[in-house]
Parts: C-alpha cells; sequence; structure tokens
C-alpha cells in the first residue's frame, strides 16, 4: 500500500475517530436528537436509552459493577478536575492532605497547585529512573489528613504503567480514595475498577477512536461508597455530580470506541507492541546514543519514547513535521519551551529532557509508516548531529560536563 | 509553531556548518548557550590578517530551528565584513531577517552573543 503524507504518530496527543464510531453517533446529531433528560416524551426516551447504552459500554470496558457509576464529562480534564476538587471539598472536615506524582498529566499536577494555594497540602511522590511510582514512598508520604491519592495510570509521555493494583490496596487498607487519571490506559490496556481497588478513573473518548469532547470520571458506589462535590451547579444531571445537557452524539460515540476497544484491544494491543519493538530496533540499532526513556516492560503498546543525545527535540520534529506528526514531550507544554518535566523527573539530564521524542501509534498504522519513519529519524538525527557543536565535542573525547557554560 | 519560510530555508540548507581548526592563525570561536537550556553555539570566523576582512565563517548549532538558522544566517552575514563591521551585527538585524515569533527572540541574542565571542576570541589572539 502506498504512503500516506503525512503520517500520524502522535496518537497519545489524539486519535482519529473511528469509523464505526462516527457511524453510530451520526443519527444523534439530526433525527435521534432528544434531550435525555425529557422524561415525558419519545424523543427523550429515546436519548435517554442512547445514553444509558453507552454506559453500560464503557462500565463494561473498565470493569465497573454499575453504569450508573460512570459520570460524563466534556473531556478527561474535566473529569481530573471533578475528581480532585470534587473530593477535596468533600472531604474537607477530614482532612486536607493529597498525594500524587510528580509525573502526572498538566491538569492533575495544576489542580493540585491551585488546591495548595487554597490551604491544602500536596505530597508529590517521585519516580524511578524507569518511571515507575515506588508503592513504599506513597505509603510514606500518608497521614492520618491524607484524603486521597491520585496516581496516573499509564504516563503520557514515556507510557509506563503503575502498579494500581498495589496502590488500590495500599489505599483501601489506609481507608483512603485512590484516583487514576487512565486517559492513556483505558482502551489499550486491561483496566478493572473493581479488580485493582480503583475508587475514581478519568478517562475521555478522543483517545480511543472516539470523538473529542466528552469524557467520563468513574465514581464508586459501593465499598466505600464516594462523594464528591459537583464543580457545576444546575440542572442536576449525573446524579447531581456533573449539570449540564449530555452531549448524546458524543457520548453514544465514546460507547461505540469502548465496545470496540474492549472487542479488540487484546489483538490490536499485541499488533502495536510488535510494530513500536520494529520501530525502536530500528531506530536503535542505527543510532548511536540514543536512549529509551520509561520502562522497558511496563508500558503502553503503542508508546516510544527516545532520547537523542547532542540533538534537540524541536529541531528534530523540524525535520520530520512535513511527513510525519510526532511530539516533543506532550501537545500539553510543547507550547512553552520548557524541557519535558516528566523525562526531567525520571532523573535524565536536562539536555537529554531536550531531545526526548515521542513517538505513538494507533489502530490505523502500518509497518511501511513504521519503517518510514524510523528511517527519516535516523536520516534527522545524523544530520543534526553534523551540525551539532555537543556531538563534535564528545566525539573529540571531551567530556561535556567539564565545559563552563555560560548559562544565560 | 509555524516557521517562517526563511528559518525552514536555512535549517533545511544550512549555510557554512563545519570547523576551522582553533589554532589556526586568524580563527576567533565562539561557544556560547549550555546544553541544559536547550541552545549551544559555535561560532568560528577566519580572518584575513592583512586586510582584517572575514574571509570565512563557519558554525554548529545544538538548538531548535531558530537557533539553527540565527546562526546560519550570521555566518552568512559575517563573510566580508571587517572585525569592526561584524561587531555591529544587531540580534534586532536577525529578528526582523528571519521573522522570528517573541518566544524565539532568545535564539538571536545567542547568535549576537555567539559573534561577540568569536570576535574577542579573535581580538584576545591577534593582540
Amino acid at each position: 500500500m502506498a504512503l500516506k503524507f503525512p503520517i500520524f504518530m502522535d496518537a497519545q496527543s489524539t486519535t482519529p475517530a473511528d469509523p464505526r464510531v462516527v457511524e453510530a453517533m451520526l443519527p444523534y446529531f439530526t433525527e435521534k436528537f432528544g434531550h435525555p433528560a425529557s422524561r415525558n416524551h419519545p424523543f427523550g426516551w429515546e436519548a435517554e436509552g442512547a445514553v444509558d447504552r453507552a454506559r453500560e459500554q464503557l462500565a463494561a470496558l473498565i470493569g465497573a459493577r454499575d453504569p450508573k457509576e460512570l459520570v460524563f464529562t466534556s473531556g478527561g480534564t474535566e473529569a481530573i478536575n471533578l475528581a480532585i476538587k470534587g473530593v477535596a471539598e468533600m472531604y474537607r472536615e477530614k482532612g486536607n492532605h493529597i498525594v500524587t506524582t510528580v509525573i502526572e498529566q498538566r491538569a492533575g499536577l495544576d489542580v493540585c497547585k491551585r488546591l495548595e494555594r487554597q490551604g491544602y497540602t500536596v505530597t508529590y511522590v517521585p519516580v524511578r529512573p524507569d518511571g515507575l511510582v515506588d508503592v513504599e514512598e506513597i505509603t510514606k508520604a500518608i497521614t492520618d489528613k491524607t484524603i486521597l491519592i491520585s496516581v496516573m495510570f499509564a504516563n503520557n509521555e514515556v507510557g509506563t504503567i503503575q502498579d494500581i493494583a498495589a496502590i488500590g490496596r495500599l489505599a483501601k487498607e489506609k481507608g483512603v480514595i485512590f484516583h487514576t487519571d487512565a486517559t492513556q490506559a483505558v482502551g489499550k490496556v486491561p483496566v478493572n475498577v473493581e479488580a485493582m481497588g480503583i475508587d475514581l478513573l478519568s478517562c475521555t473518548a478522543h483517545l480511543i477512536y472516539g470523538p473529542k469532547g466528552v469524557g467520563a470520571l468513574y465514581v464508586r458506589r459501593k465499598s466505600p461508597r464516594v462523594r464528591i462535590a459537583p464543580m457545576l451547579d444546575g440542572g442536576g444531571h449525573e446524579r447531581g455530580m456533573r449539570s449540564g445537557t449530555l452531549p448524546v452524539p458524543l457520548i453514544v460515540g465514546f460507547g461505540k470506541a469502548a465496545e470496540i476497544c474492549r472487542a479488540e484491544m487484546e489483538q490490536e494491543g499485541a499488533r502495536l507492541a510488535k510494530l513500536r519493538d520494529r520501530l525502536q530496533d530500528r531506530i536503535l540499532s542505527n543510532v548511536d546514543e540514543a536512549f529509551l526513556n520509561g520502562h522497558p516492560e511496563r508500558r503502553l503498546p503503542h508508546n516510544l519514547n527516545i532520547s537523542f543525545a547532542y540533538v534537540e527535540g524541536e529541531s528534530v520534529l523540524m525535520g520530520l513535521n512535513k511527513e510525519s506528526a510526532l511530539s516533543s514531550g506532550s501537545a500539553c507544554t510543547s507550547a512553552t519551551l520548557e524541557p519535558s518535566y516528566v523525562i526531567s523527573a525520571l532523573g535524565a539530564s536536562a539536555e537529554l529532557a531536550h531531545s526526548s521524542i515521542r513517538f505513538s501509534l494507533h489502530r490505523f498504522s502500518t509497518g511501511e509508516e513504521v519503517d518510514y519513519v524510523a528511517d527519516k529519524t535516523i536520516e534527522v538525527i545524523k544530520r543534526l548531529r553534523d551540525m551539532s557543536p555537543l556531538y563534535e565535542l564528545a566525539k573529540e573525547g571531551v567530556d561535556l560536563k567539564s565545559i563552563h557554560w555560560k548559562a544565560e | 509553531m509555524a516557521y517562517s519560510d526563511k528559518v525552514v530555508d536555512h535549517y533545511n540548507n544550512p549555510r557554512n556548518v563545519g570547523s576551522f581548526s582553533k589554532d589556526t592563525p586568524g580563527v576567533g570561536t565562539g561557544l556560547v548557550g549550555a546544553p541544559e537550556c536547550g541552545d549551544v553555539m559555535k561560532l568560528q570566523i577566519k580572518v584575513n590578517l592583512e586586510t582584517g576582512v572575514i574571509e570565512d565563517a563557519k558554525f554548529k548549532t545544538f538548538g531548535c530551528g531558530s537557533a539553527i538558522a540565527s546562526s546560519s544566517l550570521a555566518t552568512e552575514w559575517l563573510k566580508g565584513k571587517t572585525v569592526d563591521e561584524a561587531a555591529k551585527i544587531k540580534n534586532t538585524d536577525i529578528v526582523n531577517e528571519l521573522k522570528l515569533p517573541p518566544v524565539k527572540i532568545h535564539c538571536s541574542v545567542l547568535a549576537e552573543d555567539a559573534i561577540k565571542a568569536a570576535l574577542a576570541d579573535y581580538k584576545d589572539k591577534h593582540k
């Protein structure tokens, strides 16, 4: 098959909607346009039925006991805000301490920073060089004031998958509510809120081949019953936790996307892991001083993150972006000039944090695309190293740390 | 962010990439920036010791496309100028020529620093 350009390999920023998802959504824009809270006529009943079905599809994907435990939101960011702020406000009497990690995505970190300004205290647990959080560190951080543990399921940059079940057990043992930002994991790897002891889980449709603009927060109803304060006041939709007219077409798409993921995840994950390994092997066997970021095994099947010493990430992307879409750091931080805080948190030097490239594959990625992007990456790195003063110095045997750099 | 055509051109076809031996007579070397900041420029000039004219210039840059373009452009401008004329190149000239957006102005500042460092090194060696 002929390659189609540009090649999309930035699937942890967003994914294209699956055509089957779009097809399922379409009738809900036009003939089935009812408001699901209209209880007195067929339009409303039809819409309510569609939302209920989507809730069931999503509940099945994450192993929720009751579809009612899902609250639809506008996306992952809102779900994360609702989870953390909602718990903080609801349990204020009980305590004011939150435990989270240094590698959460921006929404998680920024919510915590805001809460700190409002008088809460937050412990940001470090991660090991492979991106894994040491559960022992979380245990040590817990105090009698701790009301919430919030740890992402899988990292958006390096793909490292945390030992969520162990954290779930710890939370239960300590009687602390456990939230996980699973936006990158749901639909990609097995997620089960019951087996893993998850009390709150954030996810989003657009990362699982669904539409942008819809996400969900799982809120446990039994053992323990978790309560959260709403962020939006209004008609009391979503059991009072999230008022606002439900975007039925988006929710239908979310449900369909979840259903497809549930059916195809295992096969798809195996296929993407194989493609990812092919990409990784091809690049690492042709480029010296290139380093895999994150955990070599405990990682998302579609993620690959590599730091290329002596070249700067943005210049690498510039050499690739006419024909392929990749990212350096995350889409959320690429508007700034800061190096990746995630790669930095893994203990990499600032220089290597400046040179990380994330490749993320998706349902429609092909072997030809992988080979093309691998070869193009190798070519660009070689070209940039030929004009890198750092590479030149290193090849001359100069220790870059011995140079007194005049930083601005 | 979208890059200007001139930045893209310098990135794709960088002028005067390379190095002179630091000890060659007439050569001045500037090395500015820091790896942890994401930008390092090495800029070298080769001055005709009789005329004081910069006959050749070379660069190597670790940094974003705008940093590469700024230093590439600097080497183009340096060639044919006297040492005194070269000292008058301002970062704002580079910003205007390459149409750098505000977040990339530091790249032009670094290029000006590199020019100054290379000139200072040359003067230091050829008192």
